[in-house]
Formats: C-alpha cells, sequence, structure tokens
C-alpha cells in the first residue's frame, strides 16, 4: 500500500469509528485527516527507502506552538478528547488482555502494536513537510495519549511510545538531514522501532553524570560505554545514547543498530518487560559527525529533553496509578470480611481515598509541566517537581494497591502485583518517551 | 482552548493586591496580636475600607464566595470557561494567609457566615445582608464533625424563630455584625431539618459567653456564644425553609463545597510562607535548591525544599481545579474535599519542618516561623477534619453511603 493509502486507512477507521459519532466528533475528525492527507501527498513523492535521506529539505521542518492562553482551563480539545477515546480502546481491549502474557515474555506481541499503529501516533508527530500528519507540537496530548495507554499496561506503553519519543526528539531538534533520514522510515508500515538509551549502570539515575564517552576522530566519534534499561531491546534499529565529550559535555548520538561495535542483549528488569529491556553496548562505535544530534547544540537542549521524558514518566505513572484505583474500588467493595465489605472501613477506605488524592496531584502536577512546555514557557521547576512528587507518589500507590488485596495481591491473578513492579520505576528512569 | 494551569493575568493582578496587604498590612502586625490574643486588631477597619474598594473595582470578593451562574445550554462546543468569583477568592485567600492567617480569619465583612449568605441566601437576602460581617456557627460542645446532630433549636412562633442552644468555636462570635447559627427545626428529622440563620449582634437571647485561647491564629477570635429563647425574624431563615430530604443537608454541604477550597487556599498560603523564609534562611548555608541537581545527589536539607515544594504545588493544583469547577457549575465535591485534605495535611506538615530544618531560628520566636507552624494546624481541623475530607472523598469513590461507611 502506497504511503498516503496508509494514512487514509488509518484515519478512516478512526473517522467511521462510532465513538466519534456518538460524540459529536465527527468535524474534528475529518480536520484532522484533511491535515494528514496533505501531508501524504507530499510523502506519496518521496522514495522512503532505508535511511536514505529525503532529497530536498533544507531547513528542519518543527512543529509549531499552539496559542499562548490566558484562562486556566482542564477540558481537553476535541482533538484530545478524540485521541484520547482511541488509545483508551487499544488500553483496554488490547493492552489489558495481553499485558500479562507480555510481561512474562518480554515482549510486546507484534498484533497489539499494529493496534497502536492504528492511532497513527507517530503521524501526527512528524511534520506535512516530512510527509506526517503533524502540524503543532503537543506534549500535552502526548501525556494524555501516554496517560490513557499506560492505564492498559506501562511496559507496552513504553514499547508503543519508545519511538514516538525518538520521533519527537528528531523533529524538535534534529537537523534537516537528520530528519530527512530516519523520520520517513518511521511512517512506514510497522514503523521503526527506536528508543533512546540514557541509563546507565551505576547507581544514583543521574543523566547528567554521563560515563559513556565520545571521543572525537577524524571523521567524527568514537563511542564507549554501556547504557542499560533500554527499551526494545529485541528489535530497536536506532538509538539516542547519551555520550560525554570533552569534560562534561553531554551529547546524543544516533547510533544505528547495526554498526560495527554496538551489541544488545535482553536484560529483563522488575517491571516494564513488555518493552524488552536490555542492555546496549558501545564498543569503540565509530559514527560520522552527522550522527550528532542538532549538530553538537545538546547542551543547550538536553536538560530539556530530559524534563520532557520525566513528564512522560509521570503521565505513564498516572495512567498506571489510575488503573490501580479503578481495580481497588471495585475489588475492596466486592470483598466481604468480617460480615460486610471490608470498604466499609475506614482503614481500607482512606487508603483508597489517598490513592485518589496523589493519583490527581500527580495528573495536575504532569498536566502544568506538559502545558508550560506546550506554551513554549519555562517547564524545567514543574518537570522537576512532578517528577519528585511521581517518583514517590506513584511506588506508594504501587504497594498499596498489593495491600488492599492482601495475600490476592502478591500473586499474578491480579494486575497489581505487576503495577507494583511496574510503578517503581517511575523514581528511577530518564528517556522513555520524549513529550 | 487548550488545557492551560497558568492564572489568568487579570487574577494575577487581583491576588498581587492581596499580596500588597498581606505584606504591608499583616506580616508587620503579625507577631504583636499573635501576643495580644482577643485584642482586636484596629489595623484591619482602615484594611476593610480599602478591600471593600478594591472588591468593587475587581468585581469579587477576597473571601466571599460566588455562585457560578449556569450557563443554561447543553452543547459542549458552545460553553464558555470561566475563571470567576471562586477562584480569585482561592488566590486572594492563599495571598492574605502568606501574610497573617489568623488576621486574614478577622478581616471586617468577610466572614464564613458571609460565604454562607453568598451561597444559599435569596436575592432579597442578599440584598438585606449586604455589607454585614456575619460570623458562622455550627459546631456544638457535643457535636463536632458530625454537624448532622446538632442540638440548638429553631422553633416557629408567628413571625419569628425562637433559637435555643449552644455554639462554640465560632471565629470572629464578638467582633462580627451577625452570626449564621444552624438550628434545626424537628430533631426528629435529622439533617434535612438542619437550617441556617442570620441572627444580628444586640438581639435578646444571643449571649458571647467566652472567647478561647487557642495553639494559633490568636488575631482571630473564637467564641463560645449562647442562644437563649432567641427571636429571629422568620425572614431570616436563608434559603428554604422545607423540610425536604432530598434537599436536606445539602445547605451546609453546599457552603462547604464553595469554602473547602478557601481553606485549602490558607493553608497553601501559610505554607508557602514558611517554605519561602525557608529557603531564604538556608541559602546562608550555602543550600540552593535550584532544581539543578539530581535529586538524589542533593543534601537532605535541598532535596527536602524539593519534596515540600513538590507537594504545595500538588496542594496548589488540587485547589485552584476545586475552585475552577465551582467557577463552571461543575458539581465538585469530592473535588473540594481532596483540596482540603491534601492542602490542610501538606501546609501543616510544611510548616512544621521549616520549624526544625530551620532550627533555633524555626523555634524561636524572633521568627514567624514558630507561630506559622501553630496556626496551620487549625486547617487541617476547621470547615472538616483530614478525616472527614478523607470520608467525604471515599463515600464518592467508593458509591457509599454515610450509614456504610462510618
Amino acid at each position: 500500500m502506497s504511503a498516503i493509502g496508509r494514512t487514509l486507512s488509518v484515519l478512516t477507521r478512526v473517522a467511521g469509528s462510532e465513538f466519534i459519532g456518538r460524540m459529536g466528533l465527527r468535524r474534528p475528525a475529518q480536520e484532522l485527516a484533511s491535515r494528514a492527507v496533505r501531508g501524504g501527498v507530499a510523502l506519496g513523492e518521496a522514495a522512503t527507502r532505508g535511511f536514505q535521506a529525503l532529497s530536498g529539505l533544507t531547513e528542519p521542518a518543527r512543529l509549531s506552538t499552539p496559542k499562548a492562553r490566558d484562562r486556566f482551563d482542564l477540558i481537553a480539545t476535541d482533538e484530545q478528547v478524540m485521541i484520547r477515546s482511541s488509545a483508551a480502546r487499544v488500553a483496554s481491549d488490547h493492552f489489558r488482555p495481553a499485558a500479562m502474557g507480555a510481561s512474562e515474555a518480554c515482549s510486546a506481541p507484534a498484533e497489539v502494536m499494529a493496534k497502536v499503529e492504528e492511532l497513527g501516533l507517530t503521524h501526527y508527530a512528524i511534520p506535512e513537510a516530512l510527509g506526517g500528519a503533524g502540524n503543532e507540537s503537543s506534549p500535552v496530548t502526548g501525556a494524555i495519549v501516554a496517560e490513557t495507554l499506560a492505564h492498559g499496561d506501562m511496559g507496552l506503553s513504553l514499547a508503543a511510545l519508545s519511538p514516538v519519543g525518538v520521533v519527537n526528539t528528531l523533529v524538535r531538534w534534529g537537523s534537516a538531514s537528520q530528519q530527512a533520514t530516519y523520520l520517513p522510515a518511521f511512517l512506514e508500515q510497522g514503523g521503526l522501532p527506536a528508543a533512546l538509551a540514557l541509563m546507565e549502570p551505576q547507581p544514583l539515575a543521574d543523566p547528567f553524570s554521563v560515563r559513556t564517552r565520545a571521543t572525537p576522530a577524524r571523521s567524527g566519534f568514537v563511542l564507549r560505554g554501556k547504557k542499560t534499561l533500554v527499551p526494545l531491546a529485541e528489535t530497536a534499529k536506532l538509538f539516542l545514547v547519551s555520550a560525554r565529550v570533552e569534560g562534561n559535555r553531554i551529547e546524543l548520538f544516533l547510533v544505528e543498530r547495526d554498526a560495527p561495535g554496538v551489541s544488545i542483549q535482553p536484560a529483563p528488569a522488575m517491571g516494564l518487560r513488555a518493552a524488552s529491556l536490555g542492555c546496549l553496548e558501545l564498543a569503540d562505535v565509530q559514527v560520522g559527525a552527522s550522527a550528532l544530534l542538532g549538530e553538537g547544540r545538546a547542551g543547550a537542549f538536553y536538560e530539556e529533553l530530559i524534563d520532557r521524558a520525566r513528564v512522560g514518566w509521570c503521565a505513564l505513572a498516572t495512567g498506571t496509578a489510575q488503573a490501580v484505583l479503578d481495580y481497588v474500588v471495585e475489588y475492596c467493595n466486592g470483598r466481604t470480611a468480617f460480615g460486610e465489605p471490608i470498604t466499609n472501613r475506614q482503614a481500607v477506605a482512606f487508603m483508597i481515598a489517598d490513592i485518589a488524592i496523589e493519583l490527581e496531584s500527580m495528573r495536575l502536577l504532569t498536566q502544568r509541566a506538559a502545558s508550560r512546555a506546550e506554551q513554549g514557557l519555562s517547564f524545567h521547576r514543574e518537570a522537576y517537581l512532578a517528577r519528585v512528587f511521581a517518583a514517590e507518589r506513584a511506588t506508594q500507590i504501587g504497594t498499596n494497591g498489593v495491600q488492599l488485596l492482601g495475600g490476592h495481591g502478591y500473586v499474578k491473578e491480579h494486575p497489581v502485583e505487576r503495577w507494583y513492579r511496574d510503578l517503581t520505576a517511575v523514581g528511577l528512569m530518564e528517556g522513555g518517551f520524549v513529550v | 482552548m487548550p488545557i492551560n494551569l497558568e492564572i489568568p493575568k487579570k487574577l494575577e493582578a487581583f491576588a498581587q493586591q492581596a499580596h500588597d496587604v498581606a505584606e504591608h498590612v499583616f506580616r508587620p502586625i503579625s507577631r504583636k496580636y499573635d501576643r495580644a490574643e482577643h485584642q482586636y486588631a484596629v489595623e484591619l477597619d482602615m484594611l476593610a475600607k480599602v478591600m471593600d474598594g478594591m472588591r468593587e473595582g475587581a468585581g469579587h470578593g477576597v473571601n466571599g464566595v460566588g455562585r457560578a451562574k449556569h450557563h443554561g445550554q447543553t452543547n459542549g462546543a458552545a460553553r464558555e470557561v470561566r475563571n470567576g468569583s471562586n477562584m480569585a477568592a482561592v488566590l486572594g485567600m492563599t495571598e492574605l494567609c502568606w501574610g497573617d492567617v489568623g488576621l486574614a480569619l478577622t478581616i471586617p465583612r468577610q466572614g464564613l457566615g458571609n460565604a454562607a449568605i453568598a451561597a444559599v441566601a435569596s436575592e432579597e437576602q442578599l440584598e438585606r445582608f449586604k455589607g454585614r460581617w456575619a460570623a458562622m456557627a455550627i459546631t456544638e460542645p457535643e457535636a463536632g464533625s458530625d454537624s448532622a446532630n446538632i442540638k440548638t433549636t429553631a422553633q416557629l412562633d408567628g413571625d419569628h424563630y425562637v433559637i435555643n442552644g449552644e455554639k462554640i468555636f465560632v471565629t470572629c462570635g464578638e467582633r462580627a455584625d451577625a452570626i449564621v447559627v444552624w438550628a434545626t427545626l424537628d430533631k426528629s428529622k435529622g439533617r434535612a431539618a438542619i437550617k441556617p440563620f442570620v441572627v444580628e449582634k444586640g438581639t435578646p437571647g444571643l449571649e458571647v459567653v467566652r472567647l478561647d485561647k487557642k495553639l494559633g491564629i490568636r488575631a482571630s477570635d473564637t467564641a463560645t456564644i449562647r442562644l437563649s429563647d432567641c427571636r429571629v425574624p422568620r425572614e431570616n431563615l436563608l434559603g428554604n425553609p422545607d423540610i425536604s430530604v432530598e434537599r436536606g443537608f445539602a445547605g451546609v454541604m453546599k457552603t462547604f463545597d464553595n469554602t473547602r477550597p478557601i481553606v485549602a487556599a490558607m493553608s497553601l498560603g501559610v505554607a508557602r510562607a514558611a517554605l519561602e523564609r525557608t529557603r531564604e534562611l538556608l541559602a546562608h548555608e550555602g543550600i540552593l535548591a535550584d532544581y539543578n541537581r539530581s535529586f538524589y545527589r542533593a543534601p537532605a536539607a535541598e532535596a527536602e525544599l524539593y519534596r515540600m515544594e513538590a507537594e504545595l504545588e500538588a496542594a496548589r493544583l488540587l485547589t485552584l481545579k476545586a475552585a475552577w469547577m465551582a467557577d463552571n457549575a461543575l458539581p465538585n465535591s469530592k473535588e473540594a474535599s481532596m483540596a482540603k485534605a491534601k492542602a490542610g495535611r501538606v501546609g501543616n506538615a510544611i510548616t512544621l519542618r521549616c520549624v526544625e530544618l530551620c532550627a533555633g531560628a524555626g523555634y524561636g520566636e524572633t521568627e514567624l516561623l514558630e507561630k506559622w507552624a501553630r496556626d496551620s494546624k487549625i486547617l487541617d481541623i476547621f470547615e472538616g477534619t483530614q478525616q472527614i475530607q478523607l470520608l467525604i472523598v471515599a463515600r464518592r469513590l467508593l458509591g457509599k453511603s454515610s450509614d456504610q461507611l462510618k
């Protein structure tokens, strides 16, 4: 199928959905479709095979920033409501049922990932000039999608969103040639599995203290180091690797899986197992100067990238924490002890109320950081605080979720033990999904 | 309009006015009236005049809680999102309590009774009680959190209600022009029969028995009042006199839905004051919380500052959300309780932690930190304790009645 055909087929499915009709959202759906097709026409004319750069693009294509607003408002736009409803269906109908199996197998099933592809997330992330359907950059929409998918399963969400995070990074900071080289591949059938590789084996998880080295060489750089907890270890063809160049300057490098010296081993962890976490070894990997993201100006945006990824983690945490809340409400209301539902007791009911309060806090902190990012306002403080908060509260909600089910929470018959393992990641992970 | 959690400029300007009051009127006299408990802060008369002017200028009260206008249409697309008087009240109160909680509670004509009047009074009553300083009297010696259990009675006798009973913890009970007294029309009919009555000062049978000495908010008078065959005109019953089970206790609850975010805002203000001062004091010791260090590599005191700031920001956003919902006529009972629960406990925890972190400066009376730690405690108690808020939240989440989840 041609690129434009694919775009249309995705959008037709979205636009024809019963839900959209019910919600009176046909018009925004048509709006999106027409935008996507305008992008699709450009794509149709371009040959997009391998990592050959599209010709003719001299300036990087960026997404625009939405208009500033001067009103406190928590209501999602019609487009966001539509995307959220589609994502919610994927989360409930496909992620949730597949989650346990995917966790055991340390792999995201292809048919589940195909359902994610139907959401067209990468299409909306890529500007029209590059063949996508993207128009405005919206970290808020990104956070909404991450939260909604993570209600189904956090590991599968990470698998699904990891490439979108790489796309967002390339769109925001990539050079024209980097965009032209890699972005079209994300629009192909099956997308381009890709991941950020920022985490390293040492404790304290400080993304600003990087041990992987990039030594300048004649035609580029030589990379040496080790990255852990890298998503999509099984399949990723492209990695964005952080490395220290001269002193403490941190740069990001586009590293292809097939480059000599790159080796990747599965390295399962406590949770997020569906995302096929792995360990990436860089043994004197030679990369050209063109591999340097944003032509060596990462100093200017590395912190922002970390912040955007933290917003992503907070959003994922919010979705999974909501799953915990929904589950314990139903379970505990149905669980009887000493002759009445255990939720008739304050010790149980108050724990559940606290989950709701901390969860809503997490959501609002995340939304504020995302919305400031979207408006082009500084959001480093907000992302930092959201992360500090989520690190503590996500773990607490995870452990209380198991506690509320007692022994039943500890066995795999119920999903709370998986959420416990997944929510623990929020306090330590960097990278992942850049909104 | 897309999602946005920033304060609109016009409300920011309004909050700045409140902040000026807090900084230039409250702070300089804060310690004075903490020491001189029960002495009326005469500086506030001047302030009340200024605030009436500000209020007319800005179109909303600093403490007055407004009723969102219903827009009378259901088409979501055409709905205009409002940032109105509830949000303004939250922002204004946060700033005032950054200055001094006790003084903020005793600003003339800004009492909790005024909030009750704003929430449930008829148009005629709104007009009649305009400009009156109204205190609020619910709690009784034997009925605290279980306000449905109050024993104060009101019996219709001709054109008057005859009220009998005793009320405690009446904020501004001595200073206010009137007191909104909650009494039951018929004890056997339960909460449905509980109604608010405006009792004007000087009404025969209304007596201030004593003023309490307190842990904090000493600038605010807390009175015990007694009503003995106190006759009030029947048109002073606020809202609907019918004893209908459906509407029932809704009057009290409606008042609290609107005032809980305001009390949450008070907590935000005092906690922010403590946190800001602690940051200043710790900066002298080389502790800079500038978000530049990895959380796990920060010194313990710096990490503590981040944690407190994150908690405070969480409480602030919950409070803004509850107020925003009220401004847009969205039912917000759960959200108002979530905000009050979170802000109450976070505000208290922050002020106490700041005392600890600042050690001598925190615990001694040369700074206001120890005072703020005393003041903040009441905010996790009045207008519904932490535990009552959790009950409200839990009942809503779990779909439980008060008989099931006690």
